[in-house]
C-alpha cells in the first residue's frame, strides 16, 4: 500500500514537472522590488513590461520580491519555468542574478542599476537620471523665492549624489545664491518617512521639494504646503496638480522592447547600457504652465541641448564643498567619474553620510 | 415575553487528540477558503491551489527551498514556545534575529582574512549570544522594573533594524561597493556548508533539528520545563511552589533570543552571504504564527514551519504561473491563524442559546 502510494506520488510529480518544462514558447520574466501600484519605480518597470506584452510576447512578473534570500529563488524559478529573458529591476538583485545566470547559460539576464556582469549572459542597464535633474535644477533656481531647495535622498550611492550635484550646479547657474538642503531617509519607498522629510525641509525654509524616493507622499505634502515640487520616476502630476512643475519619467519601455526582440531573434549580446534624454530612457512630463512660457521655452531648449550633447550636466569649472576643483574649466566629467561620484559640489549643505 | 440570549461557557472536557487535530482542520478550512477567494478572483480554484501547494515542492530544488525557508521559522518558533508557554510575550524575535545577525556578521567581517574550520562555529556562537543578550533587555526590564515585555521587545525591533541600517550604510559597507548599503560577501570559511551541490539547503538545518530535540528535552524532561509549564498555567501556583519567577523569565527570554539569533546568523552565513538591510522578510513575526499553529509543541512547530514556508513559496509560484497577486500568500497565513484561533475558541468554549422569560432576567 505504502509502495503503491509512493509510486503514484512519484509519477504524478514527474508528470507535473514534465508538463511545466515542455513549454517552448519565448517568454520574458520580470522581478520587481515593490508593488506594481507604487506609482514610482516599479510602476514604470511594469509599464515597460506592458509594452513588451503588447508586442504579443508572453511575459510574467513577480512583485514585491525582498532583496534577501528570496530573490535567488524567484529568479531561478523564472529561469527554470522556461523564461528566456529575465529583467531583475532592483540593485539588491545583483548577486542573485549573477548566481542564477551561471547555472542557466541559455537564459539571458538583465540587471537594472548594477555593475556586476560575471557571466556572458548578464547585461546591466541604467538611465542617466542626472540629465533630468539638471532640468529640475534650472527650474528650481528660477522658481525659488527663499533660495533654498529641499532634497529627499534615499541612499548615499553615486546615482543619488550625482542627482543632487547635477541639480545644484544647474540651479547655481541661474541663481548663484542657491542652497540645497538634504534629508536622507535611507529607504526607496516609505510614504511616512518621505512625508516627514518633506515637512522638515519645508519647515527649514525650502520652497522647492524634490525627491529621489519613489512614493507620491512628498509631492502631496508640497501641494498642501503650497510649495513647488517635482515628481519622480513616473508622472505624478495627478497627485499634486498645482505643486508639480514636472516629473522625471523613467521610460524603460523602448529598452525592454528592443532587448526582448533581440533575445527572441537570437541577436542579444551582453552590454552595459546607460541611456539618457537622447535615447528617451529619461523623459520629462509636461511642464506646469505656472512657470510661465519664457521659462518653459528655456527648459525645453536645455532639454534639447542635453539630448544632442551640446550641453552636459557636469561642465567645468566644478568645485567640491571645500573649494577644490573637480572638473576643470572647459571640460566635462567623464562617465568613470560620474559612475563613482562620492563628493558634493559647492553649495550643497551638510556631509555625505559615511 | 421571551428574550434570546447567547451564553458562552467554558468546556471542561477538551480531548487531547482534538486539541492537536484543530490545526489540521484550520489548514483544510484555509484551503477551502482560499479556493473560494481564487474563484472570486477569476482563477480555477483547483488549478490555483495546485500551483500554490504542490508545484513549489514538486522537485528536489523546491523541497530544498522549502527547508531553507522553514529553517529560520522553525528555529525562532521553538524559542518563542518557551516564552509563550510561560506567559511571557516576546514579540520582538525579529529584532533578536537582526541583532544576532549583526553580531554574527560583525564577527564574520572581523575574520574576513581567516581561513579555518574554527571561523564558522565562532560566528554561529556569537550570533546566538547576540540574540540572547538582545532578548535579555525586555526580560530584565520586566523582572526588575515591571515594564511590559510586549512593548519593549516590539520597539527593540526598530532599534535593531536602524542599527543594521547604520552599520551597512556606514562603517561596515563594502569598500568596493560604491556606497551601496551592504557589506562585503563573507569568505568561504564563514559560510554554512551546502549539503547538496546545486541546492541551497545548508548545515543550518542540523542546528534547527538539534535545537528542536534539546527543547523537547528541556520542556518535558527537566525541572526548568516543569517550572515553565506551571508558570504558564498559573503564576500563583508557581509562587506557592516556590519557583523563582524572575530567573525563569530571564532564562526563557535568553533561550528565545538565542534561537532567533541563530536563525539570523543562519540566514546571513547561509543563503545570503553578507549583511544588508533585508536579511529577514519578517521571519520573527511570522514565527509567532508558526509557534501557535504548532501548538507550542516542538514536533508541531516542525510541521507548522513547513506549512507556513509553503505559503511563501506558493505565493511566488502562483504569481509566476497564473499571475495571482503575490499578497495571497499573506492572506493564506492570516486565514490559517484566523481559523485556528476560531476553532480554538469553539474548542474551549461552548455557545448556548438560551431563551428566558422577561421576569427571569
Amino acid at each position: 500500500m505504502y509502495k503503491l502510494f509512493l509510486r503514484s506520488l512519484i509519477s504524478v510529480l514527474f508528470l507535473l514537472g514534465f508538463s511545466l518544462n515542455a513549454n517552448a514558447e519565448f517568454k520574458v520574466g520580470f522581478v520587481y522590488v515593490g508593488p506594481t501600484g507604487d506609482h514610482g519605480w516599479t510602476y514604470q518597470h511594469h509599464e515597460g513590461r506592458n509594452a513588451v506584452e503588447a508586442l504579443g510576447i508572453k511575459t510574467t512578473y513577480v512583485e514585491s520580491v525582498p532583496e534577501g534570500a528570496d530573490a535567488e529563488r524567484v529568479i531561478r524559478q523564472l529561469a527554470q519555468s522556461g523564461h528566456d529573458l529575465i529583467f531583475t529591476t532592483s540593485f539588491g538583485y545583483m548577486d542573485p542574478t549573477n548566481k542564477v545566470a551561471k547555472d542557466f547559460p541559455n537564459v539571458k539576464f538583465e540587471h537594472a542599476t548594477g555593475y556586476k556582469r560575471e557571466h556572458s549572459n548578464v547585461s546591466t542597464y541604467s538611465a542617466r537620471f542626472y540629465e533630468g535633474r539638471t532640468l529640475l535644477g534650472h527650474m528650481a533656481g528660477k522658481m525659488t523665492k527663499t533660495n533654498t531647495i529641499g532634497y529627499i535622498a534615499s541612499f548615499p550611492i553615486p546615482e543619488v549624489i550625482r542627482g543632487i550635484n547635477a541639480m545644484t550646479l544647474a540651479a547655481q547657474k541661474v541663481n548663484p545664491d542657491i542652497k540645497t538642503k538634504i534629508v536622507w531617509v535611507f529607504t526607496w519607498y516609505d510614504p511616512g518617512k518621505e512625508s516627514e522629510a518633506a515637512q522638515a525641509l519645508i519647515d527649514q525654509g525650502a520652497d522647492i521639494i524634490m525627491q529621489h524616493t519613489d512614493s507620491t507622499a512628498p509631492v502631496q505634502v508640497a501641494e498642501k504646503a503650497g510649495v513647488w515640487s517635482f515628481g519622480q520616476a513616473s508622472d505624478m502630476q495627478r497627485f499634486a496638480p498645482k505643486s508639480i512643475l514636472t516629473s522625471i519619467i523613467d521610460d524603460w519601455a523602448p529598452y525592454y522592447v528592443e532587448r526582448s526582440i533581440a533575445a527572441r531573434d537570437g541577436t542579444w549580446k551582453q552590454q552595459d547600457t546607460w541611456h539618457g534624454l537622447k535615447e528617451g530612457m529619461v523623459a520629462m512630463a509636461p511642464y506646469n504652465s505656472a512657470m510661465g512660457s519664457d521659462l518653459i521655452k528655456e527648459v525645453e531648449q536645455l532639454q534639447k541641448d542635453l539630448a544632442s550633447g551640446k550641453a552636459h550636466s557636469f561642465t567645468g569649472p566644478i568645485y567640491d564643498q571645500k573649494g577644490n576643483i573637480l572638473v576643470a574649466e572647459g571640460s566635462v566629467a567623464d562617465d568613470g567619474m560620474l559612475a563613482g561620484m562620492n563628493v558634493y559640489v559647492k553649495g550643497v549643505e551638510g556631509d555625505i553620510p559615511q | 415575553m421571551e428574550v434570546q440570549l447567547i451564553k458562552i461557557e467554558k468546556r471542561n472536557d477538551v480531548s487531547r487528540s482534538i486539541y492537536f487535530l484543530t490545526p489540521v482542520l484550520a489548514i483544510f478550512l484555509t484551503l477551502f477558503g482560499g479556493g473560494i477567494i481564487f474563484y472570486i478572483l477569476g482563477f480555477n480554484p483547483i488549478e490555483a491551489l495546485k500551483f500554490f501547494f504542490i508545484t513549489p515542492i514538486s522537485d528536489l530544488y523546491g523541497l530544498s527551498e522549502l527547508l531553507v525557508k522553514a529553517t529560520p521559522l522553525c528555529l525562532i518558533a521553538i524559542g518563542l514556545s518557551f516564552c509563550f508557554k510561560s506567559n511571557n510575550w516576546n514579540i520582538g524575535a525579529e529584532g533578536q534575529l537582526i541583532f544576532g545577525g549583526i553580531v554574527g556578521g560583525g564577527v564574520a567581517l572581523l575574520f574576513y582574512d581567516h581561513n579555518g574550520f574554527y571561523v564558522l562555529p565562532i560566528i554561529i556562537l556569537s550570533g546566538a549570544i547576540g540574540g540572547m543578550l538582545f532578548a535579555m533587555i525586555p526580560a530584565i526590564l520586566k523582572t526588575y522594573f515591571n515594564t511590559n515585555e510586549i512593548l519593549v521587545s516590539l520597539m527593540l525591533v526598530y532599534v535593531a533594524k536602524l542599527l543594521l541600517d547604520y552599520l551597512v550604510v556606514g562603517p561596515w559597507s563594502n569598500p568596493e561597493g560604491f556606497n551601496f548599503p551592504e557589506t562585503r560577501q563573507f569568505s568561504e570559511s564563514a559560510r554554512m556548508p551546502i549539503l547538496f551541490d546545486g541546492l541551497r539547503i545548508h548545515a543550518g538545518i542540523f542546528i534547527t533539528l538539534i535545537t528542536v530535540f534539546l527543547s523537547w528535552l528541556i520542556l518535558y524532561k527537566t525541572y526548568l520545563g516543569f517550572q515553565i509549564k506551571v508558570s504558564g498555567l498559573s503564576l500563583k501556583t508557581a509562587k506557592y511552589a516556590g519557583f523563582k519567577g524572575k530567573t525563569m523569565i530571564i532564562i526563557v527570554f535568553m533561550i528565545s533570543g538565542a534561537c532567533a539569533g541563530l536563525a539570523g546568523v543562519g540566514e546571513i552565513t547561509g543563503p545570503i552571504g553578507q549583511l544588508h538591510r533585508n536579511i529577514s522578510p519578517d521571519y520573527g513575526f511570522t514565527a509567532i504564527i508558526v509557534a501557535f499553529l504548532g501548538r507550542l509543541n516542538p514536533v508541531g512547530i516542525i510541521f507548522a514551519s513547513l506549512i507556513v514556508a509553503l505559503t511563501y513559496l506558493g505565493a511566488e509560484t502562483a504569481q509566476i504561473f497564473l499571475q495571482v497577486p503575490k499578497y495571497t500568500g499573506q492572506v493564506f497565513q492570516g486565514m490559517i491563524l484566523f481559523f485556528l484561533l476560531g476553532s480554538d475558541y469553539l474548542l474551549f468554549f461552548k455557545i448556548k442559546f438560551l431563551s428566558l422569560k422577561k421576569n427571569e432576567l
